[in-house]
Parts: structure tokens; sequence; C-alpha cells
């Protein structure tokens, strides 16, 4: 497949991996193989987003790089294993602790480490200003809109100062002024926190959007259709979103993902 | 915080006030007119004087019995969160406990209180059959909770690695604290039926000094109104336990099951 757009490189850019996944199955007790002979490396400093249709493997992959679920069959490489230690997720809800204050949310992961509550304190803070939430720190979550739980979900992730982030299809569930806003701020939030970004979605547009690297999955196990590099030097904004490289990369993706979408019904 | 708190609180308590009333005022006039006797059914006029003159005999019955019925709902509360917690550790522990709880929970109290009278003092009796009817919904129940933590918080703990016991302090017990609290509201009306069941079987072998025993006592001597003015009592006590955990249950979940008013300017 060749693309106009010079932008769109066909080539492999070699970072180091920070992890990688080598020839990793997972086949569930009831029989239901989610991913088989899966190869995937996370390299260092990317915006990796895993696109596909629902089911095909992609939130798998993302449970199994964070540690909440074990391989049936393959191995999982880390380059270093505090990398691993640290890992910030943001799932597609906000999962946040509906009896606690926004500030006790974010504390939470520091809290589980051990480390008190005024030790703490400045960490927190500095990530609730990130998100934008340092005037809510005392609300519960029942008190914020969508988008404000899952701004302290991140703040939550970001608080360990993680090297990899982990993100679950995290605005789905938004309205998409919401969406477009909270992507922005989460590239503003990656150029300064330098940190990985492993990104789950299936909006082509999100995914281009974001990303520095597509991989599009088939709904068959999880098997790779196509891989779309992205110049990171790009800079994402309004013009981007109209531009001649987005649009290309979204037809790609998109031819890809039907390919993945036709495979799996006969 | 929640500025219309009090318009809730006046419609929530005055209208069923207002019927109360009215019903009083309905029977009041119903006994006058038809000159019904009062020991065929006695006014409500009647049963307040009854329950003033004989205020001492009766208060000092309704403090045995709230006493019985806190000291054992603090015993089943005590006893019932205990075994949740044991359950909860492991499987086993549930397949093995849980049957005697549920045999206990499913045998009428009734046919259990001559049994109990025969073993043990009337007061230990009484007290014994109030915590076993109000120890089952507190143990379901907060294994209930305990048991059903957010999938999500689940996976959010094991990835920041968090033990067992971090688990069990930061996670399940505050997500078991709403269905804790439901148990307990139900364990605090059962509590006063058990008490006032095994007292009235107390009662009928002459001994017991709470609410129930009046009632049987009067029954005897064919003092309707003082019967009526027991049964008030005992249904205010139901009342106020009631309200009491009600209450309570208020002030602890209210930051999070009353919502967004509070941010919302």
């Amino acid at each position: 497949m060749t693309l106009g757009a010079s932008a769109v490189r066909e080539t492999q850019v070699t970072a180091p991996a920070l992890v990688a996944l080598r020839a990793v199955g997972k086949t569930f007790p009831s029989g239901l193989v989610a991913l088989a002979d899966y190869d995937l490396d996370v390299r260092e400093g990317e915006f990796l987003t895993l696109l596909g249709p629902s089911g095909c493997g992609k939130s798998t992959v993302l449970r199994l790089i964070a540690g909440l679920a074990n391989p049936t069959a393959g191995a999982i490489d880390w380059n270093a294993p505090q990398v691993k230690n640290n890992i910030g997720v943001v799932f597609q809800d906000a999962t946040l602790l509906p009896w606690a204050s926004v500030f006790d949310n974010v504390f939470l992961p520091l809290r589980l480490k051990g480390v008190a509550r005024e030790a703490a304190s400045p960490r927190i803070e500095e990530a609730l200003a990130h998100v934008g939430l340092l005037n809510f720190s005392r609300a519960l979550p029942r008190e914020l809109s969508g988008g404000m739980r899952m701004r302290c979900a991140i703040a939550r992730a970001l608080v360990t100062r993680p090297t990899l982030m982990m993100m679950d299809e995290p605005f789905a569930a938004l309205d998409e002024v919401t969406r477009f806003k909270l992507n922005d701020d989460l590239l503003a939030l990656k150029r300064r926190f330098g940190a990985t970004i492993v990104f789950v979605t299936h909006s082509v547009f999100e995914a281009a959007y974001l990303s520095t690297r597509i991989v599009v999955m088939s709904r068959r196990a999880g098997s790779i259709i196509d891989e779309i590099e992205i110049d990171p030097a790009i800079p994402r904004d309004d013009d981007y979103r109209s531009s001649r490289t987005f649009a290309d990369v979204c037809r790609r993706a998109s031819r890809a993902l039907r390919v993945s979408i036709e495979e799996a019904t006969p | 915080m929640i500025p219309n708190r009090p318009a809730i609180a006046w419609r929530d308590i005055g209208v069923p006030l207002a019927v109360l009333l009215a019903a009083l005022a309905l029977w009041e006039a119903l006994v006058r007119w038809k000159n019904i006797p009062p020991y065929i059914l006695p006014a409500p006029s009647v049963i307040l004087a009854k329950l003033i003159e004989d205020r001492e005999l009766l208060f000092s019955s309704l403090l045995v019995t709230l006493g019985v019925t806190v000291e054992a709902l603090i015993v089943a509360t005590v006893c019932g969160v205990a075994l949740a917690l044991l359950i909860a550790q492991s499987k086993w522990l549930e397949r093995a406990l849980l049957p005697f709880a549920i045999t206990l929970q499913v045998t009428p109290i009734i046919a259990i209180a001559p049994l109990l009278l025969v073993y043990l003092q009337p007061g230990n009796a009484v007290l014994v059959c109030a915590f076993l009817v109000a120890f089952f919904p507190i143990l379901s129940n907060t294994s209930l909770g305990l048991a059903s933590v957010d999938f999500g918080l689940r996976d959010l703990f094991d990835l920041y690695r968090a033990s067992p016991w971090q688990k069990l302090i930061y996670l399940r017990l505050p997500s078991a604290l709403p269905q804790f609290l439901a148990g307990l509201r139900i364990g605090g009306g059962l509590a006063l039926i058990g008490a006032i069941v095994a007292e009235l079987a107390a009662g009928a072998s002459g001994q017991g000094t709470g609410l129930a025993y009046r009632i049987v006592e009067a029954g005897f001597r064919l003092d309707i109104p003082r019967m009526f003015a027991a049964l008030a009592l005992i249904s205010l006590s139901g009342l106020a336990i009631y309200g009491a955990l009600a209450a309570l249950s208020y002030v602890l979940l209210r930051g999070w099951h009353e919502s967004a008013r509070a941010q919302d300017e």
C-alpha cells in the first residue's frame, strides 16, 4: 500500500523496545481465544494506538502488558524491570472510588505504595493542576462531569510518574467536544512528561489524531492487519485534522479496519 | 449544602402525621358516638390516659425491651460483620458456615424460643432470640457487599499491587458500607421482633419484665387499654430504631449517594 504523503512513513523507525510481546497467546478458561501468536514492540516515547473492532483483543493486550492478566503462551520481555513496576492505567470508565474526594482518589496509588499523605500532597496537587482539577480537589466523583472524572483518572495515573501509560478507550463515553479537548490535553501532558503511551480505541479519527504509530488488529485472535507510522514532528492541531496526511491515515486505517471486520464475518 | 432539605423533611413527616391524627380523631369519635366500652375498644384518649397513669410500669418495661433489642443488635452487628469477613476470605469457609446461618434464619424464631427458655435464664433467652433474627440480614448483606466490588476498582488495586489488607481497608469495606447499612436497618427491626416474640413465649410461663410481658399480663386481666398502651410503645420503639438507623445511613452515605448539587453552582 503506498501513500502520497511523505509524512506517513512505511519504513519502521527502530527505537529501543520498552516492552516486547513475543508469540503471546491468551486463551480464556471458557476456550475463547483472545490472542494467538501475537507480536508487538512498544517503543520508548511513542504514542502507540491499538485500533480494531470490538472483541479483537486490544484490551487483552493492554491487560497483559499491565500485568492484570497472564499470557497462556509466549513471553512479555521488559527492557527494564522498573518500567513494569510503574505503569499508569486509565480504564474505559474513570473507576474512581465513589466515597473518596478527587484528592484522595489521586492519592490512592501513592497511599498503596506506603507514601504518607503530607509527603504525597505536593505531587497530588501537581497532578491535579496538570489536568485542571486543582479547584475540585475536595469534590466527590458524583459531583463531577464525565470529562472531569476522566481527568481525575488521568491525574491518578500520572501521580506515580509512570514511564508507560496504558489507556483503554478512555474517551469513548464522552461527547465529541469534550473528547477533542481531552485529546489535546493528553498530547500536551505527553509532551511534558515524555511517557510512552499505549492507547486503545475503535475510533479511526482519534487514532489518526493522537498516534505516532497505529496498529490495526484483526478480530481473529488479534493478528495485525496493518501498521501505520505518523511523523511525530507534525503538530497535532486543527490544521492537522483537515490536512491531507490526516485524511490519508484515516483512509488507510479505515480500509484495514474494514478488512479486519470482513475477515471475521465469512 | 442541601437547600431544600427542610421542605422534604416537612413533606415526609407532615403528611403521615396529619393522616395519623385524622385516623385517631375518627377512632375517638367512633368510640364515643357508638358508646363502645373500653374493654372492647378503648378510645385513643383513654389509651393516652392509661399511658400516663401506668407510666412507671410501662416505661421501665420499655427500657427493658429497648435495652435487650439494642444489646442484641450490637452483638449481631459484631458477629455478622466478623463472620462476613471470615466467609469473604475463602469459599471453603463459606461452604462450611453459611448453611448453619441459613438454617437458623429459616427456622421460625417462635419455634426456637421455648427451647431457649428451657436452657437459658429468661433474660438471656430473650437476648439470644433477638440476636438470632438480627444476625442473618447483617451477615448476608455484608457478605454481598464485600463480594460485589467493582471489577475496574479491583483491577486498579491489583495494578498498584495492593496487599489483601489494603484492599480490605481502602476498597472492600467502603464498598460494602451501603449493603451493610441496609442489613443493619432490617436487623434493627427484626431484633425488636425477636425480643418481643421471646418475651411472649417467656411471658406465657409467667416470667418477664419487658413490654410484651405487659401485654400478656394485661390480657390476663382484660385490661385492654393497657394492652393498647404497651402496643403503642412497641410501635414507637420500632419507629425510633428504624429512624435512628436510617439517620446513621444518611450521615455515612450522603457524600456519595446524594448527588451533584454541592459543586454545581
